[in-house]
C-alpha cells in the first residue's frame, strides 16, 4: 500500500513536471503577460485551455462555437473556442465583432484527417491583453502530445481532404497580423454577430457571458446550405469570410480599393467594371476583377483558381484551391447582368 | 551591445523584460541552413533600435519575409553580396513585407519573388537603401509585379537602389506623400519609375533604361487615396525605353506605348526638367488624361498644370506606338516633336521655342488609339508655367540622416 500511494505520488509530480497533468483551470497569467515575444509561452498546454491536450475538452470558461460560413484553409477541420475569465461578459456590438474583455481568448485548432483519424497540425491563439490583441501558432507534434510555439510558422506536408498532397503554411507571428490588423490594430475577424448563430448567442447570454443578444437584421447564411441559396447570398458570405478580413477600408488590402464586405453597396468597389491596380501578374491578362456574367474573364476567379505565390489570393492561408468556394463564386459572377 | 542571434535566443526563456531594452541589440543572421526559419525570427524578435544584420551569401527562402516592428533596421552586406533567393517561394504575395514604421532597409537584395519585392505598407519613415530586385531570368510577363513598392506611407525614400524585370513597375510608389526617388537604376522593366495616386514627390537623378516606359506620374480612380500632383520629375537620365511592353493586360500599365521616356497622366501640377532624354521611340514626354471610361465622381481624369521646362532631348518619337503613325512620321520629317499631349486637359507649359504635337482627342475616356486630330503646336499656344512647391516636395531631411553612416 505504502509502495503504491509513494508511486502514485511520483506519478503525480512525474505528470505534473511533464506537462501531462489535468489543468484545473485556464491560466489567465499566461493570457494577461505583458505583451514581449518572451512572454508567450513555448507550450500551449501552459495556457490550460484543453483539460486532455490533443482531444480539446474544453476547460471551465472555454466555450466552442462556430462560424455561419467560415474561413476556408486547405480544407483544414477547424475547431474553434472562446475563453471568457471568470466574471467577465461579452459585449453585444450590433451586427459587428463582439466586444470581448481583456483576458480573453480565441483559439483555433486546426486538424486534418489521417487513417481516418483526426490530427491536429496547429493551434492558433488571439489573446486580449492590457495592450491589446496578441497572436501566436502552436504546431502540434506528430504523437499530438503537445503543441509548440513556432513563432517564424512552419510547413508541413499535409493531405488535403480532396486527397491533394499539399505543404501547408503554419503562419509566421507577422502572418497573423496581415489578416487580423484594422488600421494596423490587431484585431479578431470570426465572431462577429451576423457570421454566428442566434443559438449560439442566445446560450451565451442565457449563462451570462454577453450582454444581450445582438439583432441581426442580415446574417451570413450557414455556408453547407449554399446549395439552397440564391448564388450572390452564398458568395458575398464568401467573400465576407474569406476576402474581407483584408479588403475592406482599414484592412491589408485597403490600398486595391477593393471592398468585399459583407456590407459593401457599391459595385465597383465589389470589383463589377473595376480594373485591377496592384495585381501585376496576378490579373492574368484580364480586364476587370469581376466582370459580370463572365467568371472565367474574371480575376477574382483567376485569382482564387491559382495556388500561385503573387498570383494566388488570399496571398496567404491557403496552398491548396477552395473548389466549392470558386464555384460559389462563379455562380454568382455569371447570374450577373 | 553586440549580440549573436543565437546568444539572444538562448536568452529567451530566461524572465520577462519588464521594459524594452535600453541599448539597441544587433540580430545577427548568416546564410546556411534554415535561412527562413532564422531570418524570420530575427525580424520577429528585433526591437526599435535594433539592427538585423543579413550576412553574406545566398538565403534560399520559401515564404514571404515580414517586419511588423517599428525603427528596425534591415541590413546586408551589400546588394550583390547578401541575396534573398525566392526562386522557390511558395507562399505569400511578396519577398519582403513591411508593416511598421520607421524602417531602414539597406544592402541586401532580393532575387526571383513570385510576387512584389519588397512591399511596405502603411509604413511612414522608410528608407530603402541599395536595395536590389532582379528577376534574373530577365523581362517576363510570369515576373512579379513591383520591385520596390512603398504604398500608403507618408516620407518616403528611395536612394542607390536598382530594379530590373518588374512585369508592372520597378520602383512603385502608391497612394503616399513626401517621396523622394534618387540616384536608383530601373531597367527592363515594364515601368521603370512610378508615382501612383501620390503627392509632393521627388524623381531625381535616376538611370532609367530598356524599359516599356521610363518614368510615370500616374492618377487613377476608384481608390481611397487620389488627386495625385506636385511631383518633379528632375536630373534623370532616361534613355532607350524600348523594350516592347509584358505587362499581362489589364493594368494600367499595360496600355503604356513602348518607347515613352516620361509619362504624366491626370495629375494636378507636374514639372518636368532638367533631364536628358535620348532614345525613347514613342515619346520624349507624353502628357495625357486617364484613357479609360470611369465613374468615379471624386476622380479628376484630366492633366491639370504640368511644366514641361528645359530638358535636354536628342532622338526620340521615332518610331511611335501611335495611331496614323506613318501619317504622323511624314508629317513631322521622320520623328515627332519631343512633347505629345492628348489635348484633353491643360495645356502643359513648353520650353521656349519648341514645338510639341497635340493628338487632339475628341474626349476623355476612349484612350489615344480614338481617331486623332493631330496638330503641331508651338511654345507660344502652350499653358502658363505652375512652378510646383518645391518646399513641400520629397522625403524629409531625418530620412537622409539615416543613411548617412
Amino acid at each position: 500500500m505504502k509502495q503504491r500511494s509513494r508511486l502514485a505520488a511520483l506519478s503525480a509530480i512525474l505528470s505534473l513536471a511533464l506537462g501531462a497533468g489535468p489543468v484545473p483551470a485556464v491560466n489567465d497569467a499566461a493570457i494577461l503577460s505583458p505583451d514581449l515575444p518572451t512572454t508567450l509561452p513555448p507550450e500551449l498546454s501552459t495556457f490550460g485551455f484543453f483539460r486532455n491536450g490533443a482531444a480539446l475538452s474544453p476547460a471551465e470558461g472555454v466555450t466552442a462555437y462556430r462560424l455561419n460560413t467560415p474561413l476556408w484553409s486547405d480544407g483544414a477541420e477547424k475547431l474553434r473556442f472562446l475563453y471568457l475569465p471568470k466574471g467577465t461578459v461579452a459585449r453585444a456590438q450590433g451586427e459587428g465583432l463582439l466586444d470581448l474583455p481583456v483576458g480573453a481568448a480565441l483559439v483555433k485548432s486546426f486538424a486534418f484527417t489521417e487513417a481516418g483519424k483526426r490530427k491536429l497540425i496547429e493551434t492558433r491563439v488571439l489573446l486580449h491583453r492590457a495592450s491589446g490583441w496578441v497572436a501566436a501558432s502552436y504546431q502540434w507534434d506528430a504523437a499530438q502530445t503537445s503543441a509548440r510555439l513556432v513563432p517564424a510558422g512552419a510547413r508541413v506536408p499535409i493531405t488535403t481532404p480532396g486527397g491533394e498532397v499539399i505543404s501547408y503554411k503554419i503562419p509566421n507571428r507577422n502572418q497573423c497580423k496581415e489578416c487580423h490588423a484594422l488600421d494596423n490594430v490587431m484585431t479578431p475577424i470570426g465572431p462577429k454577430a451576423r457570421n454566428l448563430s442566434v443559438a449560439w448567442l442566445d446560450a451565451q447570454h442565457r449563462a451570462g457571458r454577453l450582454d444581450a443578444v445582438p439583432a441581426v437584421a442580415h446574417r451570413l447564411p450557414l455556408w453547407e446550405e449554399r446549395a439552397k441559396l440564391a448564388p450572390a447570398l452564398a458568395a458575398r458570405a464568401y467573400l465576407e469570410a474569406n476576402c474581407a478580413y483584408c479588403h475592406n477600408a482599414k484592412g491589408a488590402a485597403s490600398n486595391s480599393g477593393l471592398w468585399l464586405g459583407w456590407d459593401e453597396a457599391d459595385p465597383v468597389r465589389l470589383g463589377l467594371g473595376k480594373p485591377p491596380v496592384a495585381a501585376g501578374r496576378g490579373s492574368g491578362a484580364l480586364t476587370y476583377d469581376v466582370a459580370p456574367g463572365d467568371p472565367e474573364g474574371s480575376i477574382l476567379v483567376h485569382r482564387m483558381a491559382s495556388t500561385e505565390p503573387g498570383v494566388a489570393m488570399p496571398e496567404i492561408g491557403r496552398s491548396s484551391v477552395d473548389k466549392d468556394g470558386l464555384a460559389v463564386i462563379r455562380a454568382w459572377i455569371a447570374s450577373l447582368r | 551591445m553586440r549580440m549573436t542571434h543565437k546568444a539572444l535566443m538562448a536568452l529567451l526563456p530566461l524572465a520577462p523584460l519588464a521594459c524594452p531594452a535600453v541599448h539597441a541589440k544587433t540580430l545577427d543572421v548568416a546564410a546556411g541552413a534554415d535561412a527562413q526559419t532564422r531570418l524570420q525570427e530575427a525580424l520577429i524578435s528585433a526591437a526599435p533600435g535594433d539592427v538585423v544584420q543579413i550576412g553574406p551569401g545566398r538565403f534560399a527562402l520559401t515564404d514571404t519575409l515580414s517586419l511588423d516592428a517599428p525603427g528596425v533596421t534591415v541590413r546586408g552586406a551589400g546588394m550583390e553580396a547578401t541575396v534573398l533567393d525566392f526562386t522557390g517561394q511558395q507562399g505569400g504575395g511578396q519577398g519582403m513585407l513591411v508593416t511598421a514604421a520607421d524602417v531602414t532597409l539597406r544592402d541586401f537584395a532580393i532575387e526571383n519573388p513570385k510576387g512584389d519585392g519588397i512591399k511596405s505598407k502603411a509604413a511612414n519613415n522608410i528608407v530603402y537603401y541599395r536595395i536590389r530586385v532582379t528577376w534574373t531570368g530577365g523581362p517576363k510577363a510570369t515576373n512579379g509585379g513591383y520591385g520596390i513598392y512603398p504604398v500608403e506611407s507618408t516620407n518616403v525614400l528611395v536612394d542607390g537602389s536598382q530594379v530590373s524585370g518588374a512585369s508592372d513597375s520597378g520602383i512603385y510608389v502608391g497612394q503616399s506623400e513626401h517621396i523622394t526617388i534618387r540616384n536608383c537604376l530601373a531597367e527592363a522593366n515594364v515601368a521603370g519609375i512610378e508615382i501612383e495616386n501620390s503627392r509632393n514627390a521627388l524623381v531625381e537623378h535616376n538611370l532609367v533604361t530598356r524599359n516599356t516606359g521610363g518614368i510615370l506620374v500616374f492618377d487613377l480612380p476608384n481608390l481611397p487615396k487620389m488627386g495625385g500632383g506636385n511631383v518633379l520629375v528632375s536630373g534623370n537620365l532616361v534613355v532607350s525605353n524600348d523594350l516592347a511592353n509584358f505587362a499581362p493586360p489589364g493594368n494600367i500599365v499595360a496600355s503604356v506605348r513602348r518607347g515613352t521616356g516620361i509619362m504624366v497622366m491626370a495629375n494636378d501640377g507636374v514639372e518636368v526638367s532638367d533631364n536628358v532624354l535620348d532614345r525613347n521611340p514613342t515619346a520624349s514626354v507624353l502628357v495625357i488624361a486617364y484613357p479609360r471610361p470611369f465613374t468615379d465622381t471624386r476622380y479628376n481624369p484630366l492633366e491639370r498644370r504640368v511644366t514641361i521646362g528645359a530638358n535636354r532631348i536628342g532622338r526620340g518619337g521615332y518610331d511611335p506606338q501611335l495611331p496614323g503613325k506613318d501619317m504622323l512620321l511624314k508629317a513631322f520629317g521622320g520623328a515627332l516633336p519631343p512633347v505629345i499631349w492628348d489635348g484633353l486637359g491643360d495645356t502643359p507649359a513648353l520650353p521656349a521655342g519648341s514645338t510639341a504635337l497635340s493628338l487632339g482627342l475628341a474626349k476623355q475616356g476612349a484612350g489615344v488609339d480614338a481617331a486623332v486630330n493631330p496638330q503641331p503646336l508651338a511654345a507660344a499656344q502652350g499653358g502658363k508655367p505652375a512652378p510646383i512647391d518645391r518646399a513641400t516636395i520629397g522625403a524629409p531631411a531625418a530620412l537622409d540622416a539615416r543613411i548617412a553612416s
